[in-house]
């Protein structure tokens, strides 16, 4: 960290604070979920489905149940119960017919884990193994329905889109300008197909939920490992009918989640189970294999593009389909598959255009949000094809970007016009192509020098761009008191698992209240009785968003401050002011009172007092958004977006086809570094996050469509040998106008678009387009043998099931 | 790991129809003596056993690091040790590194270059980057790779760990003379 020499403007906004919870975390002290016992609570395990698509024939539980020690056994004959953010799909314990290797067939909760697990080994159930859909051409060809009743399935009308009498969860579309034209009149089309496997999030805490639900009344109380604890609550009251009161959802620290916590996940078989024990609580935790196979994941994408350009470098024109592999489930799948008709371009001004995205049914393990929300999927498809225009035109592909990147007055795909306050791609994308020392691509005849030594280098880079995909009236509030000694205890709904936003904004009360961070105390523990309502923590968004409800609390709290100490210093709130914890008097600094003087109210002489406790608050809504037209995709889906380029230089072993890369630089447009120290952690963590997805991790499948990797042992997720030998952060601050000092989102951004820079200089070391991903050492090996120019799946070692 | 003991030298009886062991072994400097069960792992025995709630499991294959200890002076992953291997050991855990009230150097480095986000590894991570500033004060990088490329970390992108053991071990060389 010493090299970096961030300044700031302000006095705390932007200085490089400590993360206010990192002193329990290196102590032990910091309790998660999964540290938490209850009086009473007994501990469960499921039996998942052996097959990815199966009627289940019979399940006797009498052994299980004559177990001692064992408290409760249920099947789907237990429970109707549906749950699903956008699609009420999923049964919380499979009836009929099971549609993955990881549906829960049965749940035993005993007083410990060996009795829960004894327990499982007892249920004989018999099946009747039924012929799956594995991909997604199987999926589209329909012949088998991984849902039957596609037609009846609840879901969020008028934004997503299931097809009757299919295997299509939402089918989202965007189009604008006269496509057939444009593409008639190009100077050259390409097409191409890009694609890439389902991914795990990997948190180092597994799900786990503790919940203890009164068989005799509504209430149900959950400690959970979760992002969204009011999704949670919200869900919960909708698919157990109670009212949202009766829920109460508590989150202790949570180890990492990645999009992979956000929703709801094992807190309704919790419930289930706590109910039919009595009411004791039920903890269920998953192991490390059920985390890969049980929980959902990063769906598979395919992407299909054709895009059409003048010889002089003008894109006029995109064709993009993407279909997502998104397994058995829709969770969040279907809101990543409608990112992609927005963002489905990149952040490119095209006059013609249409996206069609699929999220599509199979009998896999099922999807959810992923940091990056398929912003990282779509942009391998989106900046290799770049690269490859760039190579068939024989432009260099930084000038070729730079003719086409938005800037005030373009318009994105859903036809939002950009401003200068929407931030600076092209700024960007300068700024790392001049870190990495960009002098143009590699000629074949240096390619060939450089083979002889058995390692050849190259560069590459790739833009990206996401806004938060959230529904149009997203909001999230923060609750602001002042304790008797003058410091300030604060409330927010989201969850800091990691990314830094309570220090973030403890920093931005800090500033606006002129206080030391230190008297601020925000905790990252939600309780949903006290702490007030937020969406839920992902997308971005928490530090933009709650950032400008902290700001707003904390003009409300000076208001509420001033009027009380205009009234005990006798004069009129408008002459005050404040600075360092004291209201004092604009031109007569003595009359002044300390924020502690009247914390609690403002105690004259005699005792007497006025004002009270103090209190504020502050809410936040996005403002202007609009959902999408149904059939052309326009509107407004884009709160802020966060522009940003990785520009890498790496080395590949042409023997082994190992890639060590050995600088990455990062540039993103965030308006304003609230902590230098913080955002420098999102860009490390991600972009090594994004190399995992480039170089090494991605599920695998056999025919029976069973995953074959879901362990450390198979399922690698880079360690310390794999860091880049140095990773150069940019922070370009172009203000956003609505943004909290001008901030912008950073959290999920470094981990987009890493595998296309890094496909794109592997394509400048060895004048091989990959379009598959992970780009493995086998993937690079076979790559080069085959001779070929384009190595698409059928030429790597492709992961069965996608196709 | 010494795998030489005989089992024999334990005392096994019978305590509510369950086969216990009794252990005694010394963890973060404070004699322990307790019976167990044979099958426990070393992990279980120090979170449900001696409540040091520290110690994590994220994979219980000893793959992944989160659950490491320093035992007689090795960083070990204790969910694939049974507790009863730990006969006379001495252990040390997170709990057992801040002294007097005062975080550790390592610790005090791990949080200023912020190589922590979530916190469930960073037990792990700082037991094995302890156990190797304790058999080497002056590693090169290749060398703390080496020493903690056993541990997982999904959030840090490890760059800060990385940092803050270099300015730990630079910082307890000039401190502590080590």
């Amino acid at each position: 960290m010493d090299e970096k020499k961030y300044s700031s403007k302000y006095k705390r906004v932007g200085q490089p604070y400590d993360r206010k919870d990192a002193r329990e975390k290196v102590t032990g002290q910091a309790v998660y979920t999964y540290d938490l016992e209850l009086p009473g609570m007994l501990h469960a395990r499921c039996l998942l489905s052996p097959y990815a698509r199966a009627r289940i024939v019979s399940i006797d539980t009498s052994a299980a149940k004559a177990l001692p020690g064992v408290r409760a056994v249920l099947t789907g004959e237990d429970s109707d119960i549906l749950v699903g953010l956008y699609m009420q799909d999923k049964r919380v314990l499979s009836k009929g017919e099971t549609r993955y290797h990881g549906d829960v067939v049965a749940a035993v909760a005993a007083d410990d884990e060996e009795t829960a697990e004894r327990g499982v080994s007892l249920l004989k159930v018999v099946y009747e193994p039924l012929e799956p859909v594995r991909n997604v051409d199987e999926a589209l060809e329909g012949k088998i329905l991984v849902h039957d009743d596609i037609n009846e399935l609840k879901h969020y009308v008028g934004v997503f889109f299931p097809q009757k009498d299919s295997n299509i969860a939402s089918w989202n579309k965007s189009k604008k300008g006269d496509l057939d034209k444009a593409f008639d009149e190009a100077d050259l089309v390409v097409e191409n197909e890009f694609s890439l496997p389902a991914v795990a999030h990997v948190p180092m805490e597994t799900h786990v939920a503790i919940v203890q639900a009164d068989p005799f009344s509504n209430k149900i109380k959950i400690w959970a490992s979760a992002q969204s604890p009011f999704a949670i609550r919200q869900i919960m009251a909708d698919s157990f009918h109670i009212s949202e009161t009766d829920v109460e959802v508590h989150i202790p620290y949570v180890g990492g989640g990645f999009g992979g916590k956000a929703g709801i996940h094992l807190e309704p078989l919790a419930a289930l189970l706590s109910r039919a024990a009595g009411g004791l609580p039920v903890k269920v935790r998953a192991t490390r294999e059920q985390e890969f196979n049980q929980l959902p994941t990063r769906a598979g994408m395919r992407g299909r593009i054709k895009t059409g350009v003048t010889k002089d470098g003008k894109i006029t024109s995109v064709k993009a389909v993407y279909d997502w592999d998104s397994g058995a489930y829709a969770d969040y799948g279907v809101n990543v598959g409608k990112t992609a008709v927005y963002s489905g371009v990149g952040p490119y001004a095209v006059e013609n255009a249409s996206i069609d995205s699929k999220t599509i049914y199979t009998n896999k393990v099922f999807s959810t949000a992923y940091r990056g929300f398929g912003h990282l999927e779509t942009h391998w498809t989106i900046e290799r094809q770049i690269d490859i225009l760039s190579q068939k035109l024989g432009i260099d592909p930084y000038e070729f970007r730079m003719k086409n990147l938005l800037e005030p007055g373009c318009q994105t795909m859903s036809g939002e016009v950009i401003t200068a306050s929407n931030g600076s791609p092209k700024d960007c994308l300068t700024a790392v192509v001049k870190e990495i020392g960009w002098t143009g691509r590699k000629s074949e005849e240096e390619r060939q020098r450089e083979w002889k030594t058995g390692k050849v280098r190259g560069k590459g880079f790739a833009m990206l761009q996401k806004a938060p995909a959230m529904p149009a009236n997203t909001a999230t509030a923060v609750i602001m008191q002042m304790n008797g000694d003058g410091h300030v205890k604060m409330m927010i709904g989201a969850v800091d698992y990691g990314q830094g936003a309570i220090t973030a904004l403890a920093q931005i009360a800090a500033q606006e209240l002129d206080m030391p961070i230190e008297h601020i105390e925000i905790s990252s523990e939600i309780d949903t009785r006290a702490n007030p309502y937020d969406w839920n923590t992902v997308a971005s968004k928490l530090t933009f968003m709650a950032g400008n409800a902290v700001i707003k609390a904390s003009r409300e709290m000076l208001r509420k401050m001033k009027d009380v100490a205009a009234q005990a210093l006798r004069t009129d709130p408008d002459y005050l002011d404040h600075a360092d914890g004291v209201i004092f008097h604009r031109h007569n600094p003595e009359r002044r009172l300390t924020y502690k003087q009247i914390a609690l109210g403002y105690m004259y002489p005699n005792g007497t007092g006025i004002g009270g406790p103090l209190i504020a608050s502050g809410s936040s809504i996005a403002d202007g958004l609009t959902n999408l037209h149904p059939e052309t995709g326009q509107g407004y889906p884009a709160a802020v977006w966060t522009f940003g380029a990785h520009a890498v230089e790496i080395e590949v072993d042409v023997e082994t086809g190992s890639i060590e890369v050995l600088k990455v630089a990062s540039a993103f447009d965030i308006g304003q570094v609230i902590n230098e120290k913080l955002v420098y952690g999102q860009i490390c963590g991600g972009v090594l996050q994004g190399l995992g997805s480039a170089l090494l991790e991605g599920y695998k499948f056999n025919a029976d469509v069973q995953l074959m990797n879901p362990s450390f042992t198979d399922n690698k997720i880079p360690t310390l040998k794999d860091i880049p030998g140095k990773i150069v952060p940019i922070y370009i601050e172009n203000p956003q106008f609505n943004g909290p000092y001008g901030a912008r989102g950073v959290g999920e951004h470094p981990m987009i678009s890493v595998p296309s820079a890094i496909g794109n200089a592997v394509y400048d070391a060895l004048g091989i387009n990959f379009h598959v991903l992970p780009l493995s050492p086998e993937a690079i090996v076979l790559g080069i043998q085959s001779g070929k120019k384009s190595i698409l799946c059928t030429d790597v070692d492709c992961l069965p099931g996608l196709h | 790991m010494d795998n030489s003991k005989d089992c024999s030298i334990y005392t096994e009886h019978i305590e509510s129809g369950k086969r216990k062991v009794t252990l005694s072994l010394t963890v973060n400097g404070r004699k322990v003596v307790r019976d167990v069960d044979p099958s426990m792992t070393l992990l279980h025995f120090l979170r449900d056993n001696l409540k040091l709630f520290g110690t994590k499991e994220a994979c219980g294959e000893g793959e992944c690091g989160a659950c490491t200890i320093i035992m007689n002076g090795k960083a070990v992953t204790s969910c694939i040790i049974l507790a009863v291997e730990a006969e006379g050991a001495e252990i040390t855990t997170v709990e057992g590194l801040a002294k007097g009230g005062k975080l550790s150097i390592l610790q005090e480095e791990f949080v200023s270059q912020d190589a922590l986000q979530c916190g469930f590894c960073t037990p792990g991570f700082l037991m094995s980057s302890r156990a190797l500033l304790d058999h080497n004060p002056n590693p090169t990088d290749e060398e703390i790779i080496e020493a903690l490329s056993g541990n997982l970390c999904r959030c840090t992108g490890y760059i800060p760990i990385l940092s803050a053991v270099k300015r730990a071990a630079e910082r307890e060389r000039k401190e502590l003379g080590r």
